[in-house]
């Protein structure tokens, strides 16, 4: 049995982590984070929760306090945004490479300096090599459903990783929307029990976790590991996908492929402005416009093959990037599909538009003016220009 | 308390083969304190020579679970620990008594791992937090930190023709650990074992943080030979530079008083590192080291007087 429920994206995130009832969360607030800690406070005031919570000084002790409680052998979570990520950054690679399966929400805004709360993905791209798997949502039922998955994922055997769960500043994290949960039971039971894996509070069989590694040590053979079993967490993302659909009525895929089959040009996004970018979809396509669009939802592990194959048929194709990389060409999205097609004979011609910085809004006539441009180039067979910036003052 | 013949049948939780240095006042304070317990420990270790020297894969010296995450998040990682201990009790899934120690150098406590370590005292985890303290950043050969004393040549430094040794005072990390107004916070020295065995059995009895601040004499770093070691450190306790007390419940205790102060000369002129201090032109330094040992160990038997 579900229920729908008005509820922002940080309330889903924070209802989510109530059925989830991990044993620790450790967390410091961040805008625009700040209301998943707050309400994941009160739960834990009011005793709908066992979690010992643990509010630390800064979001470096946030995650270093998770990775003690996940060695310890505990179900872990927290949540942060912004420079509270770049706060953490030493301490997600030491997370992922002790291979603790911590969950976090990370409430995507952008990083200082100027300082700016609002919206972009900046942050999460900084830390899109830290061995984290990356799961961006579209709105607030997706920061729903993905946290519940996030657990399960994170958790499997074959994978032990951390995982971050994306979801917009402001933009998904305080706007209402309509929320469907599942009953507490079957979230309790779609998750099951924690196992841990030589777990420290395992008095009799005591264990180092975090040894030094020798100039002749195991270093590179770690992270071969880690690449691999990132590798291996496609199986298990996309089966918990469809499980997840079994008790939820949702299924996820590693992307929405969204009136993309028989495009001819398409725009591929992540998080929220996808839903915008459907709307100008259906609306070009009402006047017989052959146009799509890919929402991206796992980013990490990057899911090549099927990227290539939902892509391959397009003409033309932009990348919407929410961050730059600056002094390289183009966005962190763009130059890994643009990559991701190169080894294709026929491929679309890919441009890039950087859009949404700091939270400058992405409206329905931005995106119509991509597929404008998308048009062109498929007429010309050329881009005028591979890098484009959306909605600045120049 | 155990006497040293107990101790000595103890299992050491530190076993031997580990690769600190001949002479390390590390291991001989950690092994110290680890005899002290009866308990079955999370132990946890800031980034240093402690870590790097005794977990070298795929080989570990710590015969009780061992945690190592980053330089400046040891009591963090071990609040963590501690609060996952919390919330498996509260479940009934584990049942036997737990402890839980961390342990740092002056360079993760004094320095980088100062907030963590404030954070994790005023949240009031069971833990036992200790610094050994060695006075400088050993590990990365030398360089000064904020309990390097006065005037102390280190690599970041060194005894030039205009600057000799490092122009700062050193912090009194201790008082600042009192100023959290935990139940327990003690200074012990390796060389007075029976006191430092003591104060770490007090601490892991105490409902609440403890921390313990110990002197842990280094001999590449203070350029002394290293079978002097202990010595080091009873000299250092002997001339009051570094007192033996506690605090406990806000109450101060004076632990050891030498029958003849000596003087803090005596505990310099034997380490390389003060060596320049000895020629006439930096008498002033010398003079200045003296003062402060001075008002410093004024301070503390007023502290204990009055309480």
């Amino acid at each position: 049995m579900s229920k729908a429920l008005a509820l922002t994206g940080n309330g889903a995130c924070a209802f989510a982590m109530r059925q989830i009832n991990p044993d620790v969360v450790a967390a410091y607030p961040i805008t625009p984070q700040t209301t998943i800690v707050e309400e994941f406070s009160s739960y834990v005031a009011d005793g709908l929760v066992d979690t010992e919570l643990i509010c630390v000084e800064s979001e470096h002790s946030a995650m270093s306090s998770c990775i003690g409680a996940s060695a310890a052998g505990v179900r872990v979570m927290t949540a942060t945004s912004s420079q509270g990520l770049a706060l953490m950054w030493e301490m997600l690679y030491i997370a992922s490479g002790l291979r603790l399966p911590i969950v976090m929400h990370n409430v995507n805004r952008t990083l200082s300096a100027p300082i700016n709360i609002h919206c972009d993905h900046s942050d999460s791209m900084g830390a899109r090599d830290s061995g984290w798997i990356q799961i961006y949502s579209e709105n607030a039922q997706e920061a729903y459903d993905n946290t519940i998955q996030a657990v399960r994922i994170a958790e499997d055997p074959k994978v032990r990783l951390p995982v971050m769960v994306l979801l917009d500043g402001f933009v998904i994290s305080h706007a209402i929307d309509r929320v469907e949960v599942i009953d507490d039971e079957v979230v309790k039971s779609f998750i099951g029990d924690f196992k841990p894996i030589y777990p420290l509070l395992d008095w009799e069989n005591p264990v180092t976790v975090g040894s030094f590694d020798g100039l002749y040590g195991y270093f590179f053979e770690t992270k071969r590991m880690q690449a691999e079993v990132m590798e291996r967490a496609k199986m298990v993302i996309k089966k918990v996908g469809n499980d997840y659909g079994k008790v939820s009525g949702r299924s996820y895929g590693f992307f929405e492929a969204y009136r993309l089959d028989d495009a001819e040009v398409g725009i591929i996004v992540l998080g929220s402005t996808a839903g915008t970018a459907k709307v100008v979809v259906d609306n070009l396509r009402d006047k017989g416009i052959p146009v799509g669009l890919l929402k991206l939802r796992v980013f990490r592990p990057f899911p090549l093959v099927e990227i290539v194959e939902a892509l391959n048929h397009l003409k033309a194709l932009a990348v919407l990037d929410r961050a730059d990389s600056i002094g390289s060409f183009g966005g962190p999205l763009f130059t890994e599909i643009r990559s991701s097609l190169y080894d294709l004979s026929m491929r679309p011609l890919v441009v890039n538009y950087i859009y949404g910085l700091g939270g400058r809004d992405i409206d329905e006539l931005q995106i119509m003016k991509v597929f404008s441009d998308l048009q062109d180039i498929q007429e010309t067979g050329q881009a005028k220009k591979a890098i484009n910036y959306l909605g600045v003052r120049e | 308390m155990a006497s040293l013949r107990e101790l000595a049948k103890k299992k050491n939780l530190l076993t031997g083969g580990h690769r600190l240095c001949a002479g390390c006042g590390a291991s001989i304070t950690i092994r110290q304190v680890l005899l002290a317990s009866n308990y079955p420990l999370v132990c946890g270790v800031a980034t240093g020579c402690l870590e790097v020297s005794t977990t070298i894969y795929p080989y570990t010296a710590w015969r009780c679970s061992y945690i190592h995450t980053a330089f400046e998040s040891v009591a963090a990682t071990i609040s963590g620990v501690e609060a996952a201990y919390r919330a498996l009790k509260k479940k009934g899934k584990i049942e036997r008594e737990m402890k839980f120690i961390a342990f740092g150098g002056d360079g993760g406590t004094y320095d980088i791992g100062f907030q963590a370590l404030s954070g994790a005292l005023e949240r009031g985890h069971r833990m036992l937090y200790v610094c050994y303290d060695n006075q400088a950043y050993m590990n990365t050969g030398i360089q000064r930190s904020g309990a390097t004393p006065l005037g102390a040549w280190t690599t970041t430094t060194p005894a030039g023709k205009v600057i000799p040794g490092k122009p700062n005072w050193r912090k009194d990390l201790t008082a600042c650990v009192v100023a959290h107004n935990i139940p327990y916070v003690a200074q012990a020295s390796p060389s007075h074992w029976k006191d430092l065995v003591s104060k770490v059995e007090k601490a892991l009895e105490t409902d609440g943080p403890t921390f313990i601040n110990i002197l842990a004499p280094c001999p590449r770093g203070w350029r002394y030979p290293e079978s002097k070691t202990i010595k080091m450190a009873k000299l250092a306790v002997d001339s009051c530079f570094w007192p033996l007390y506690e605090v406990e419940e806000g109450k101060y205790k004076l632990n050891y008083q030498p029958k003849e102060k000596k003087p803090v000369v005596e505990w310099l002129q034997l380490q390389g590192r003060f060596k320049h201090l000895f020629k006439p032109e930096n008498q002033a330094i010398l003079e200045k080291f003296q003062a402060n040992v001075d008002k410093a160990w004024e301070n503390l038997l007023a502290l204990a007087q009055k309480t």
